[in-house]
């Protein structure tokens, strides 16, 4: 391509020129910040995905320069391409706000309200979601849909009352792995993930599914129940891995890693390798490997000072050293007099019990001096 | 140097009168204070046989609560932990098991709950954090203690009584708090 044409568009009083061809989203997210319209289904490293959850409504005050009729209806921004002199409206439109606050409810319908167990909280877009546009009430009365519980493998745990069908896992399946397994059955309000007759999920790639979905209803089996993500620490790392890039980002307590994803950017989805790739990872590095020896550790994972995960963290590399012990030096050898050493006392977060190490959650044996080994 | 404020009073050097030679007034007076206070209501109260009334809004020791079932309500949500600014809560998490469903309410449950009372401020940002309903703050306080040790509460220094199985101590508990 010599030379590109570039079209004007206006969101929300921000004008930027972008290539044709782009989407509405894609121009809002390149000025960042709160003028991108949140996206649940959209992924921008998944072909085809969005257009489903109309959370990214926005308003076309002016629909081009040559036509400059407002769109009559609110259009999905990420399906939306942009046209030369198109004005957009997103959070500056009161019919976009009143928009989105009702797909929130809808969204919300038939979710659970049981983020206090569901290991996506505090890195859920639903949630983020629903905080930043939603009301803080619902107004449904009747019971939530219920699913059969279906087994996806060992690696994967499937929450199908939480999924929002979004199908970006569908499609992650369809474009990562030759051959995909699971998929959307029945219509309407039956409408579920599942695989045809009780299959594992075992491509090497499938674990990114549980990268992108948006809310708690694939997770990391290896992960379950073992710690919140914001109790974690998150810290780059890249190995030499022969299937993938290799560049993870590890969840540590203390030196034991709990939990291996892949990196994320500021909206939530995968970050480009520095060859322009997506950084997908494989299954060997997010379930296999759980020693802090596999990995070469970067440095922490900066992590928006918005979000709880960065609560009771500090920014930078503070705390990647540990200081040195000056007490012994200055008091002629002399350790020093501990009242209590908690290690001692507490039951919590004992060194016997590695729980990166266990596969599956962990049960109330583990804690009990019995280590399991599922 | 100099007076820094105009407060400064010279002392009165003048000789005492006749009156004021014989103290008797001054002391009459004095006494007059000191008694008038045996007919005024006392403010003391004899502890332990007599009891102040709490606050409503005294926060005292920690309850880990059960539901009407018994069962654990607490789900290790670890959101008491987050908001505890003094780092005080810590816990483990652990997946229920195939008939476990009568001990814990929730698929997940805090297998070691723990509050380090040494640290903990009493501020009840835990129990406002809960989402659960799963602990209070309830009005007892915290007991002294010999060692250290003794401060570290765990599980099952938290929890109330479960109201199927230990319903008389359940009552006596409330008793004592009421």
């Amino acid at each position: 391509m010599s030379e590109q044409i570039l079209f004007k568009v206006t969101i929300d009083n921000i004008t930027i020129e972008v290539p044709a061809g782009t989407t509405i989203l894609q121009a809002a997210r390149k000025i960042g910040g709160t003028v991108a319209p949140p996206a649940m289904c959209y992924y921008s490293k998944l072909q085809g995905s969005g257009g489903k959850c109309r959370t990214c409504l926005v308003e076309v005050a002016k629909g081009s320069e040559k036509d400059p009729r407002p769109m009559p209806k609110l259009v999905a921004s990420c399906r939306t391409t942009v046209m030369d002199g198109m004005e957009v409206k997103n959070i500056t439109s009161d019919k976009v706000i009143d928009a989105r606050a009702g797909v929130v409810e809808f969204l919300l319908l038939n979710h659970p309200l049981d983020c206090p167990i569901c290991d996506q909280a505090g890195e859920c877009h639903l949630q983020d979601l629903s905080f930043e546009h939603g009301k803080s009430e619902t107004r449904y009365e009747f019971q939530r849909r219920t699913f059969k519980k279906h087994d996806l493998g060992k690696n994967i745990q499937l929450h199908m009352t939480r999924c929002i069908l979004c199908y970006r896992c569908v499609f992650t399946a369809d474009q990562l792995t030759n051959k995909r397994v699971h998929g959307i059955l029945d219509r309407g309000d039956h409408a579920e993930i599942a695989t045809h007759i009780e299959k594992s999920l075992d491509n090497e790639f499938i674990g990114n599914v549980i990268d992108v979905c948006p809310v708690g209803a694939l997770t990391d089996k290896t992960f379950r129940f073992k710690n919140r993500v914001w109790f974690l620490k998150p810290m780059d790392a890249h190995r030499d891995c022969p299937t993938c890039s290799g560049r993870v980002t590890l969840w540590n307590r203390g030196d034991e890693v709990y939990r291996v994803t892949a990196r994320k950017d500021e909206w939530g989805e995968i970050e480009d390798t520095p060859d322009g790739k997506p950084g997908w990872i494989c299954n060997t590095c997010r379930f296999d490997k759980k020693e802090t020896s596999d990995w070469v550790i970067e440095g922490p994972r900066a992590i928006s000072r918005q979000s709880v995960i960065a609560q009771g963290h500090y920014a930078g590399n503070v705390g990647m050293t540990k200081p040195t012990e000056t007490f012994k030096a200055v008091n002629g050898g002399r350790t020093p007099h501990l009242l209590l050493d908690i290690h001692d006392e507490s039951e919590v977060n004992q060194s016997q019990i590695h729980l990166g190490k266990i596969h599956g959650p962990a049960h109330g044996d583990t804690f009990n001096n019995k280590i399991e080994n599922a | 140097m100099q007076p820094l404020t105009n407060k400064a009073q010279a002392v009165s050097r003048k000789p005492m009168t006749f009156l004021e030679r014989l103290y008797l007034i001054n002391i009459i007076k004095g006494m007059m204070i000191t008694f008038s206070h045996m007919f005024k209501k006392q403010p003391t109260i004899h502890y332990p046989e007599q009891k102040r009334e709490f606050s409503p809004v005294f926060r005292g020791l920690h309850v880990l609560n059960r539901d009407e079932e018994g069962r654990e309500k607490c789900t290790a949500c670890g959101l008491c932990a987050v908001a505890c600014p003094a780092e005080a809560i810590t816990m483990e998490a652990a997946e229920r098991m195939e008939g476990e469903e009568n001990l814990y309410k929730e698929e997940k449950y805090a297998a070691k709950y723990e509050i380090n009372m040494l640290r903990c401020i009493f501020c009840g940002l835990c129990e406002e954090a809960c989402p659960k309903d799963a602990i209070y703050l309830s009005e007892t306080f915290a007991p002294a203690n010999y060692t250290r040790k003794g401060f570290i509460y765990g599980k099952e220094d938290l929890l109330i009584p479960n109201p199927k199985t230990e319903a008389s101590a359940l009552a006596m508990a409330k008793g004592v708090e009421a």
